[in-house]
């Protein structure tokens, strides 16, 4: 890695450290599961490495084997992490149930 | 570049700005599903892009783990109740740290010695965080869902063999920083990284797990970033930092609320150290019948429930919303106060509420309803223990002296449902319960020969539409899990009710 790639790199982690601080400090504790769902899943965009990994050409076959496991395992995060955000989120959202509403 | 490599950025781009955007969104609940699709299409748009790159040719591999990996997800996403929430997160925690780990072991094994030193010393980073998260989590979920014991497990130099395990980690790292053509120094860190992660989450208790998870989180997403660093990869770097963050704020959070350090978490060993000091305040437990207990509350016009892991445990969710909402129908003010590190994650009891229909309105903060409890006539604690014990607050001796507590006993009269007269997770004993419905009471409650009411049915957990003198036999039919009669105390208190 050249200085220079290296620099723009730990620029972006700092700026992404301090976005992700003032953006997650403002999520509230009722909040705090699903956003650790999401998150996890969020960072399943490892995913992209993985699937370099398994797929590029010219790799040895002991890569190729890792890079299945690895695409295997973030997929679960990516797809896992996500339903299951919005299935509780779902569960959020909801008011009160309609019988009561009726009853009122 | 070429134009797919131009394209591949772009994606790459939208993705982070989606990211953004997304967590933003978590900020309200009505937002946040809304986010969640601004984050998924940033991922679709990312992973089109890496594919679309010249730099793929074989597709076996790839399709196999996409559709492997699509298959578990979604079954997990289906699936997987809303009580195993903790245990499914750890899981996750796992997964992506593998991942993470695979990746740099893969970089090795194609790079080999080829690295530039800096690449090289983020690398070894994200395979021994990768290694030591996936072990980790793996432990903590495995004493979430119960396959090894909760309890913290201790021998004697514990920490200091911890330490040697430790240094010699980052002696293999630094050996493979100085001569990257030692591969031994490489697999022997990786092989060390994985059995340190056990060694961590050993020595925690599971009441401790809510800091655990968060670090863990944290711990994942940083492996991500470093993946980022290795390859070059912004987005990954971007999204592996938000994580890592997120999970360290989470960290912090949970600490304060336990008025604990982080150091003291992993390396205290809390329950085990307390339980042999714990001394008795003396005073004597009061057990009430459940007709006082219904009348209590038949007669109150504030109540707020307090609930805690047993909640969970009892899978009470269901019974306690509808004993809430008989209570509003007539006429009373219900809330609930949860406490930060109420249950074993954060935000564990929201969640689980949230599941059994309870608007989250009524979901209270501990800052936000403390100041209500003396204007509040009965407080239901619902197998909640060292939360609101006000020992933290009145005795400096204490154990947990200082930890921030829901003030219960400043409400008017206060009811704990709890399965046994055993001490909470600290192993101190709880001052507040005097006044105890002590839920084997279930069993002796003679009333319940009454018939339930019409068209009113009570759901605890999967026990559904138990009419009400079928409760006793089912409390007496399930011995091997007591915690199911902390749900039905709460039903047969909601079935008590209206007769007064």
């Amino acid at each position: 890695m050249n200085p220079a790639v290296l620099i723009a790199s730990i620029y972006v982690f700092a700026l992404a450290a301090f976005l992700g601080y003032q953006v997650i400090s403002r999520v509230p504790p009722l909040l705090h599961t699903p956003l650790m769902s999401a998150t996890n899943a969020i960072s399943g965009i490892s995913l992209i490495g993985s699937l370099v990994l398994a797929g590029a050409a010219h790799y040895p076959l002991f890569a190729h084997i890792l890079g299945f496991v690895a695409v295997t395992t973030a997929t679960i995060n990516v797809v896992g992490g996500f339903g299951l955000t919005d299935r509780m989120l779902k569960m959020f959202g909801k008011r009160k149930p309609p019988a009561k509403q009726a009853a009122q | 570049m070429t134009p797919s490599t131009w394209f591949m950025e772009a994606t790459y781009l939208v993705a982070s700005i989606l990211f953004v955007l997304a967590l933003k969104g978590m900020s309200h609940p009505d937002t946040a599903r809304r986010g969640m699709f601004l984050a998924e299409g940033g991922m679709f748009a990312a992973i089109v892009g890496t594919l679309a790159g010249t730099h793929i040719v074989t597709w076996t591999w790839i399709i196999a783990g996409l559709a492997l990996g699509s298959i578990i997800g979604a079954w997990m996403a289906v699936w997987v109740p809303m009580t195993a929430m903790p245990q499914r997160t750890a899981l996750s925690h796992a997964f992506g740290a593998l991942a993470a780990a695979l990746v740099g072991i893969g970089e090795f094994v194609v790079r080999g010695s080829g690295m530039g030193g800096v690449t090289r010393g983020a690398l070894g980073f994200e395979v021994m965080l990768g290694a030591l998260t996936t072990t980790g989590s793996l432990i903590a979920a495995a004493k979430l869902q119960g396959i090894i014991q909760g309890k913290p497990i201790q021998f004697r130099g514990q920490n200091i063999f911890n330490l040697a395990v430790f240094v010699g980690m980052v002696a293999c790292f630094a050996l493979f920083w100085l001569h990257p053509t030692a591969h031994t120094a490489f697999y022997t860190m990786l092989g060390i990284a994985f059995a340190f992660g056990i060694m961590l989450v050993i020595p925690i208790g599971s009441a401790d797990m809510p800091v655990v998870m968060s670090l863990l989180n944290s711990y994942a997403g940083l492996a991500s970033a470093a993946t980022g660093f290795v390859l070059g990869n912004n987005v990954l770097i971007i999204a592996g930092t938000l994580d890592g963050f997120s999970g360290f704020i989470l960290s912090v959070l949970m600490c304060k609320a336990m008025n604990r350090s982080i150091t003291n978490v992993l390396f205290g060993g809390f329950g085990a150290v307390i339980a042999e000091s714990a001394v008795s305040t003396g005073g004597v437990m009061r057990e009430i019948s459940l007709d006082d207990a219904a009348m209590q509350l038949a007669f109150a016009s504030r109540v707020v429930f307090v609930p805690g892991y047993g909640l969970a445990t009892a899978q009470a969710q269901h019974a306690v919303r509808e004993l809430a909402e008989l209570l509003e129908s007539r006429g009373a003010t219900v809330k609930y106060a949860i406490h930060p590190v109420a249950g074993r994650m954060p935000g564990h009891m929201n969640v689980l509420l949230a599941e059994a229909n309870v608007p989250y309105s009524e979901l209270c903060e501990m800052e936000q309803i403390n100041p209500e409890f003396p204007t509040t006539d009965v407080a239901v604690v619902i197998g909640a223990n060292d939360v609101v014990n006000p020992a933290a607050r009145d005795n400096p001796k204490s154990l947990i002296a200082g930890m921030p507590i829901l003030e219960v006993d400043r409400a008017k009269s206060v009811i704990v449902l709890k399965r046994g007269q055993g001490r909470g997770f600290s192993g101190l004993d709880n001052p507040l319960f005097l006044q105890i419905l002590h839920v084997d009471a279930v069993r002796r409650c003679q009333s319940f020969t009454e018939p339930s009411h019409p068209g009113r049915s009570a759901r605890i957990g999967r026990l559904t539409a138990l009419p009400c003198r079928l409760l006793r036999s089912a409390a007496l039919r399930c011995p091997a899990r007591p915690f199911v009669r902390t749900a039905l105390a709460a039903a047969a208190c909601r079935l008590l009710l209206p007769r007064f």
